[in-house]
């Protein structure tokens, strides 16, 4: 198992080297950082200045290693927009989206699990039939639609929650549900077809005929077997809402996040901020692979042996 | 016939023949509702991006100061002119909803070609030659898909500018994967067959043996993945958009009209909620047509089916017909 371990870490190192060429192909060879920060009426002379501050003047290859030592040291420079360290900012900003990304998709999980099973307990009747249409209806919604209905029933209409901002706790319900309501539905597809596999099989039909009560048979024995696809999809729909939905759902709430910002720093044209994000959001990603690697080994026995 | 009709309108095949499994291919389809809902709904919608400027009541971008803000024709304030209201400007919310398709579809479309091909290209090198180019390519494949691609996305969008173009090309590199995949997974399925091994033997060319005997086992799985990846296109596009990232204005673009909606939504619901609407209608169709894709090439699924309808008819007591889907081939 340790190993096992090991190999996910020097894999997540792999990672983050392949997001690390993207971004220094995509700024310093695709793209010109100078012409994209300076205004345009900036002289030559400020351009040279600017460039010779942000090291662009050195052979590519030095600026390579020296772009691998700012990662190492998790340095990125000062933010152009707020003139302070781009990382003081990430700091201040990724603990809001994690506290988002985590309530978000707890939800999700804790609900799908249920609706579910209760789908998968009859297939093609009429609770599954009305299951999978409304999971397809919640496929289909864009996310950043979903929440702008919210805040007009919710907010504007009932005035029962707040619309933006991180004032009071009552300020998350919205955003949350937002962000949990499409990995929801993705969810319970899921729980649903890898239940209906399970009930199938023969060993559900002995610990029925050997009298079990029901919620042994399908909470205990089942869910057990099921639980590895959802779980990997809980997972992977995390990541996704830590490096993806979040910038959609943070935007429409103004919840002032690592999203929120990432776009405030395209607005203000300020690369190096957004090149910290995206390398922090990068390495949380990574850790929560490693995290559910170590989760699956618990729940799935088969794996601690290679 | 059975699933022979669907490969056979996939691969042509005699004149009459075809004529016939399109036939039945029609039946099945009026014969799950909400599948033939779904291909309707497709089809309108691709006839409504291709007749845009017949259909649009207003040029799409024609501002019209004194009818600002005019709610949809049904309400007390609204008028006939502007059947779905106007924006702040006095633009037709009706024709910017018709135009809005063309930019959806021909993104999605192009994204859908793009990443496909180069995927599909990927995954047959990859397992047709194995070893190590397959090595390296799965390995690229699980990096790519290891990191979501959204906030790469954001970098390449902010250095290289929005636009149209870039967005396909942003939304190809993050897609390609899926298909790369599915086309080594079959591709190493169907090496070891006696058939391939019989074509190699008789000297049949590599490139031969690839688009002659492999790829045609992959038709319908791939067109299933590319519809359903059609759909995520579609809503990845309006979500650029959105964050103003995409679609640039003057163009029309659905998720760039609900962004503009956004700064009204206290005032004017109809403009966040109209091409809102359109998104999650284009998706659930397209949506739509894939399960049914899903449910029409898989074997298993189609037997199913099948043994649901025969259940049916006997409960209503017609007996046990024998129709010439089980007739084996």
């Amino acid at each position: 198992m340790g190993r096992y371990i090991l190999k996910r870490f020097w894999y997540g190192v792999v990672v983050i080297f392949g997001v690390t060429i993207i971004v220094f192909i995509v700024t310093r060879l695709v793209g010109d950082p100078v012409q994209v920060m300076l205004p345009l009426e900036a002289t030559l002379e400020q351009r040279a200045a600017f460039e010779k501050q942000l090291g662009l003047d050195r052979p590519i290859a030095v600026q390579f290693v020296d772009f691998l030592g700012d990662i190492a040291r998790l340095d990125f420079g000062d933010s152009l927009w707020q003139h302070r360290p781009a990382m003081e900012i990430v700091v201040e900003k990724l603990p809001l989206t994690l506290e988002l990304a985590f309530i978000g998709i707890g939800l999700a999980f804790l609900l799908s699990i249920p609706l579910g099973i209760i789908a998968a307990l009859r297939p093609g009747g009429l609770s599954d039939r009305g299951t999978v249409f409304v999971s397809l209806i919640g496929l289909s919604v864009p996310q950043f639609w979903l929440g702008l209905l919210l805040i007009v029933v919710f907010a504007v209409q009932l005035r029962w929650l707040p619309t933006s901002g991180i004032a009071t706790p009552a300020h998350i319900i919205l955003p949350a549900i937002t962000l949990a309501l499409p990995a929801l539905a993705r969810m319970v597809m899921i729980v649903r077809s890898s239940m209906i596999d399970e009930l199938n099989q023969q060993y559900v039909k002995t610990g029925y005929a050997k009298g079990l009560p029901f919620f042994r048979v399908v909470g205990l024995h089942a869910m057990r077997n099921a639980a590895l696809p959802v779980v990997t999809l809980g997972g992977w729909e995390l990541i996704r809402a830590i490096a993806g939905y979040s910038v959609v759902v943070e935007t429409v709430f103004a919840w002032p996040g690592l999203g929120l910002t990432a776009i405030q720093a395209i607005e203000r044209e300020d690369l190096i901020l957004l090149q910290a994000i995206v390398f922090t959001v990068a390495i949380t990603v990574v850790l929560i692979n490693i995290l559910m690697d170590v989760i699956y080994t618990i729940i799935d026995p088969r794996l601690r042996l290679t | 016939m059975g699933r022979g009709t669907y490969t056979k309108i996939m691969l042509g095949g005699h004149r009459r023949e075809r004529l016939l499994a399109l036939r039945g291919l029609a039946l099945e389809l009026w014969r799950d509702k909400t599948g033939f809902m779904g291909v309707v709904l497709t089809a309108a919608l691709v006839c409504m991006a291709l007749a845009a400027p017949w259909l649009a009541p207003h040029d799409p971008s024609a501002q019209d100061l004194r009818a600002r803000l005019k709610p949809p024709a049904w309400t007390v304030q609204g008028t006939w002119n502007h059947v779905l209201g106007s924006d702040h400007l006095g633009r037709d919310v009706l024709s910017r909803v018709i135009y809005g398709s063309r930019v959806s579809l021909l993104v999605g479309a192009a994204v859908v070609l793009l990443a496909g091909t180069f995927g599909v290209v990927m995954g047959l090198i990859a397992g047709y030659r194995g070893g190590r180019t397959d090595n390296f390519i799965m390995r690229w494949i699980d990096t790519q898909v290891a990191f979501p691609g959204l906030l790469l996305a954001l970098i390449i969008l902010a250095v290289i500018g929005p636009s149209m173009l870039t967005v396909i090309i942003v939304l190809a590199l993050n897609g390609w994967m899926v298909y790369g995949r599915m086309t080594r997974g079959a591709v190493l399925a169907v090496r070891q067959t006696a058939y391939v091994e019989a074509a190699e033997i008789v000297g049949c060319s590599g490139r031969r043996v690839i688009f002659r005997h492999i790829l045609p086992n992959l038709t319908s799985p791939l067109l299933t993945l590319g519809i359903l990846e059609f759909a995520r296109i579609v809503l990845a596009e309006a979500a650029l958009s959105f964050l103003g990232l995409g679609i640039q204005p003057p163009a029309t673009s659905w998720g760039l009209d609900v962004a503009t909606g956004k700064d009204y939504i206290f005032r004017a619901w109809w403009l966040v909620t109209m091409p809102g609407v359109a998104i999650s209608v284009t998706v659930l169709a397209v949506n739509l047509v894939a399960s049914w894709m899903r449910l029409i090439s898989d074997p298993q699924e189609r037997e199913k089916q099948f043994a649901r309808q025969v259940a049916a008819r006997k409960r209503r007591g017609r007996g046990f017909p024998v129709p010439q889907e089980v007739t084996p081939q």
